[in-house]
């Protein structure tokens, strides 16, 4: 079964053509760009905000694309379960969206780090780890100045009994220490999804490991998961 | 400003033009320029747009071959055929003196003009690289405490200024090089790669043609900033020079990022456009004068119309100002809308500021008064040609007379190498490409550390506008020079570099095919430096005819001293290989082989140690770094040797025989062996290695940098194959374990392979942070 995707541009996307050849080149499905000043989506399954720096991130990450047209109709998306997955700057704009909770802030090491690094599945609890085994290691690339996921002592208490963590930056072996945390995340969160558990953000890009030559298939595994879903329905 | 200053020699002076070029300037126009004009004459002559001095030299590069699309020198970059309709457009570019200033801007805007000149010519930039060189980032005698830290501090600010740039813009930076050397202090390197890919069909230029047809601005608003900065870039740095921030220009990369889409956009829609240049050093000036110039026509702009950030800007200020993210388009007469369409859809706005004449004349109106009015061909293509004084130096004479007798051998060579891999110009450079995006645009098939970068294009992307394009094509990269060979022997030196950059592409698997240089020179008035430019042009240049790589455009350089003197000559070679099938896509590092079966055989193709007096260690980092020493006189490079070395480990990578091929470069063999252990983090082996047959000096055999040399390893039972290839080939050994193990005629040597993977992984970081 296909299942429709759209990656959202807003000016100063560029990780659009990174999604767009892994759904469209390594998966196989449909999939079509939607402008940010498009006001509705159009028949699409699920939506990825890209990453890159949206207007520039000059303000704030994420912080002026959540205005734009086409986020009104993410928004409006997710309310009725659409899926919806952010990466790297899709997560910053699904978090200043208040699409998910926190906030991303600066590395703890005030440097932009690009390098691949190691992911451990915590839930498969979501449309998009379902493919996965949970305790799973997944060797993913991140790409991010701004990547410390932050937020309230009581929101992350509630990740965590709601089971919203999806995934947390560990060593090679799966564990979760503080050496293993490239940006300072708390809990090592490296990825979340919402309540109802259809919108997810994460700054690992799984797009970047979907092929052999790129040095890491692990991120097939997401993507594997949300076409899994779209065959349950 | 005042407008109606009076030309005075003060003033004349003052614009670096000299009274001999004054009086051409009078003689071309036929009267007094005015302060504007004037202005306009001394930034369009300046070495950095004219190349006044350099000329005559780059005429001995080989230009010319059936695959080179755009020649160099014809446009803002070269371009080259790959195949099946596309091309590939590259270029290098330095701006050396903008972060000497101020680091990140300097950097940042560097890499913002490189990449302008990539999409001028219709081409997606795909990958980034630079080449940089500082002073030592590491206290010793000869380098202080401050120095120290200002090194230190001008590293940091050109890496993040890099990094903000390329990582904004979304263009991956896959590679490139750091050198540290004392005679970079006060005056760095930067300089700044890109590549792009296009269909021949894409090609565009920067002509302005067709009497009427609008000329377009877009892109940022004019200020003050970057004030004649081409004038700036070829004076010598003093400590005044701090006083010329303001010619140092601020970046903006997501102007640039839509500036890019918008204008790769309109390029795309069928003759719309019918010329388009950046305006990038001399801004406007540069670019209407050389489209006009191009075409064989006139342009006619109005200052009035030009978008402006500032209230009260002279004439003279619009025409030199070096405001960054602006593009100039000519487009088809009666299709103005639709440009103004595409770049509305972009949020820019683009504004009709003249039109194209057919009288020849570079003409600048505010409103109805003309304010400049010169011929644009003289203007862009008479500025005066020097042969200047070459003198051979004292000091290439004296290194050249040194002794490698008159070293003792070291005590501990277990420790030499352990220093060696410290060297911040050995060590690994993951401190600097871990803060580059250099993954996106999903190409990245060797991510950097590895000889050179690899990288595929998805020939389907939509953004490369060919709709219904299929496949893949494969490419390597690679920038190479050491400043040092060429400080002690300019030729060879020159020849080096080129060499270098072919064996790092045979090592990765590519076929060299071209050649972007970038060449880094003190003042060329003195006869001393001008030997050392034209010796590494002639270097160069025979290198380039031997691998049968062209050079296709590039950069000069020149004024990079500081009080202290001149920078060492640094003419860096860019070089673009092709890989005709992925499966031919080699890394240097040492592959893990299943348990249980015996370890791959290693190899090394060339001599162990050149047979001259100095043994491949005059000019050596293992001679700076343990003796504190630099002389001597540089490795030979026997071009029609090394390429057979190259074709031969060619051939045997296509016959699927090689898991790894690595250069042997700075620090020698034992480097070189230590790199294929441990530069894969993820999987280190060692290597079991006997050197114990060569007798002659040892620290010669391990850390001497004998050209044309390369570390192979294979499975077992396709070393005899190799070995037996006609090529001087030695067994050095096998891989596995975890230490590296070196027999010699001096007895045993082991690391641990982790051990020195973290003195070498570390070494920056531990410096910097």
């Amino acid at each position: 079964m296909l299942m429709k995707f759209g990656v959202i541009q807003f000016p100063g996307s560029n990780c659009d053509q990174d999604c767009y050849h892994a759904v469209a080149d390594v998966f196989c499905q449909p999939v079509r760009y939607i402008w940010h000043k498009d006001k509705t989506l159009g028949d699409v399954d699920c939506v990825i905000v890209p990453g890159g720096f949206s207007y520039g991130d000059y303000l704030r990450t994420g912080a002026i694309a959540r205005f734009s047209p086409a986020m009104k109709a993410v928004a409006a998306h997710a309310k009725t379960g659409g899926l919806v997955i952010g990466i790297c700057n899709g997560f910053q704009i699904l978090c200043e969206a208040h699409l998910l909770p926190g906030a991303l802030i600066r590395n703890r090491g005030l440097k932009f780090i690009c390098d691949h690094v190691y992911v451990r599945v915590e839930t498969t609890d979501s449309p998009f780890t379902n493919a996965c085994r949970r305790g799973q290691i997944l060797r993913i690339p991140i790409a991010h100045g701004e990547g410390s996921y932050f937020a309230e002592p009581n929101v992350i208490e509630q990740l965590k009994r709601e089971d919203r963590i999806l995934v947390r930056y560990c060593d090679k072996n799966g564990n979760v220490t503080d050496a293993a945390n490239p940006n300072g995340s708390l809990e090592n969160i490296a990825g979340i999804c919402n309540e109802a558990r259809n919108v997810f953000g994460l700054m690992p890009h799984p797009e970047r490991a979907s092929e052999k030559l790129l040095d890491s298939e692990d991120g097939r595994l997401i993507f594997e998961s949300i076409l899994a879903t779209a065959a349950f329905r | 400003m005042k407008t109606d200053i009076a030309i005075e020699p003060g003033v004349i002076a003052k614009h670096g033009i000299t009274p001999e070029e004054y009086g051409r300037i009078k003689k071309l126009i036929g009267r007094e320029p005015n302060i504007t004009e004037l202005g306009v004459f001394s930034v369009m002559w300046s070495e950095h747009c004219s190349y006044k001095n350099s000329r005559p030299e780059l005429k001995k590069f080989p230009r010319e071959a059936p695959f080179i699309l755009v020649k160099a020198g014809e446009e803002n970059a070269g371009v080259v055929d790959v195949g099946d309709g596309w091309a590939i457009a590259f270029k290098i570019e330095s701006h050396n003196h903008p972060s000497a200033v101020e680091p990140f801007q300097g950097a940042a805007t560097g890499v913002g003009g490189i990449i302008r000149d990539i999409f001028t010519m219709g081409a997606r930039p795909l990958l980034g690289f630079n080449s940089l060189r500082f002073g030592p980032i590491e206290e010793s005698e000869a380098t202080d405490k401050d120095t120290c830290a200002t090194n230190r501090r001008l590293f940091a600010g050109v890496v993040a200024g890099i990094a903000h740039y390329g990582n904004c813009i979304g263009i991956p930076t896959v590679g490139g090089e750091v050198y540290f050397d004392e005679s970079y202090n006060g005056n760095p390197l930067v300089n700044a790669l890109c590549l792009g890919i296009l269909r021949h069909t894409q090609i565009k230029r920067g002509c302005a043609k067709g009497t009427g047809n609008p000329v377009i601005y877009v892109g940022s608003a004019t200020g003050r900033d970057g004030l004649a900065g081409a004038a700036f870039a070829s004076r010598e740095l003093t400590k005044e020079s701090q006083e010329d921030r303001p010619a140092v220009q601020v970046g903006d990369p997501f102007m640039e990022k839509l500036l890019l889409e918008a204008c790769l956009e309109v390029m795309r829609k069928d003759g719309l456009v019918v010329g388009i240049q950046d305006m990038g050093a001399a801004g406007l000036t540069c670019s209407t004068c050389e489209t006009a110039s191009r075409g064989g026509t006139g342009n006619e702009i109005d200052l009035d119309l030009v978008p402006k950030r500032e209230t009260g800007m002279t004439p003279y200020e619009i025409m030199l100002s070096e405001s960054q993210e602006r593009m100039l388009l000519i487009a088809q007469k009666g299709r103005e809308k639709e440009v103004e369409a595409i770049f509305k859809k972009w949020d820019l706005h683009g504004v009709t500021i003249g039109r194209v004449t057919n009288d020849g004349m570079m003409r600048v109106k505010v409103g109805r008064e003309v304010a400049v009015e010169i011929p644009a061909r003289q203007l862009a293509e008479d500025a005066p040609i020097y042969h200047r004084e070459v003198k051979q130096p004292d000091w290439e004479i004296r290194n050249s007379k040194f002794a490698i007798r008159a070293v003792p051998e070291p005590k501990d060579y277990a420790e030499v190498l352990v220093k060696l891999l410290g060297s911040p110009t050995i060590a690994s450079k993951n401190w600097v490409y871990r803060q580059y995006d250099h993954m996106v645009q999903h190409g990245c098939a060797v991510v950097p550390g590895s000889d050179a970068a690899v990288v595929r294009i998805n020939l389907s992307r939509p953004d490369l506008g060919v709709p219904g394009a299929k496949g893949e094509k494969y490419i390597a990269f690679t920038t190479d020079c050491n400043g040092t060979y060429c400080y002690l022997d300019p030729f060879e030196g020159g020849k080096i570099a080129v060499a270098e950059a072919a064996r790092n592409l045979i090592c990765s698997g590519a076929r060299p095919l071209a050649v972007t240089d970038c060449l880094n020179f003190g003042n060329p008035m003195k006869p001393e430096i001008f030997w050392q430019f034209r010796r590494c042009v002639e270097g160069l240049a025979e290198g380039c005819r031997t691998f049968g790589t062209p050079v296709t455009g590039g950069n000069v350089s020149f004024y990079n001293e500081s009080p202290a003197g001149a920078v060492d000559p640094t003419p860096t070679v860019g070089m673009l290989g092709l890989i005709d099938d992925p499966r031919h896509i080699t890394t240097q590092w040492f592959k893990t082989v299943e348990d249980g079966s015996s370890g791959d055989v290693v190899l090394l193709l060339g001599e162990i140690c050149e047979r001259t007096p100095s043994l491949g260690l005059g000019g050596s980092e293992y001679l700076k770094r343990i003796h504190e020493l630099k002389t001597g006189t540089p490795p030979r490079m026997d071009l029609a040797y090394a390429k057979r070395v190259h074709d031969a480990c060619l051939d045997f990578i296509r016959r699927g025989w090689v898991k790894s091929a690595h250069d042997c470069s700075e620090g020698g063999l034992a480097a070189a062996l230590a790199e294929c252990c441990m530069s894969n983090g993820n999987a280190m082996v060692g290597a079991e290695i006997n050197l114990s047959q060569f007798t002659g000096r040892l620290d010669a055999v391990l850390f001497g940098e004998t050209q044309s040399r390369i570390v192979l390893s294979c499975a077992p039972q396709h070393a005899e194959g190799i070995l037996r290839s006609g090529l001087l080939v030695t067994r050095l050994g096998t891989t596995g374990g975890t230490s590296l193990k070196i027999n010699t005629s001096r007895g045993m040597f082991a690391w641990d392979v982790a051990l020195l993977r973290d003195v070498w992984w570390n070494a920056i970081g531990r410096l910097m942070d």
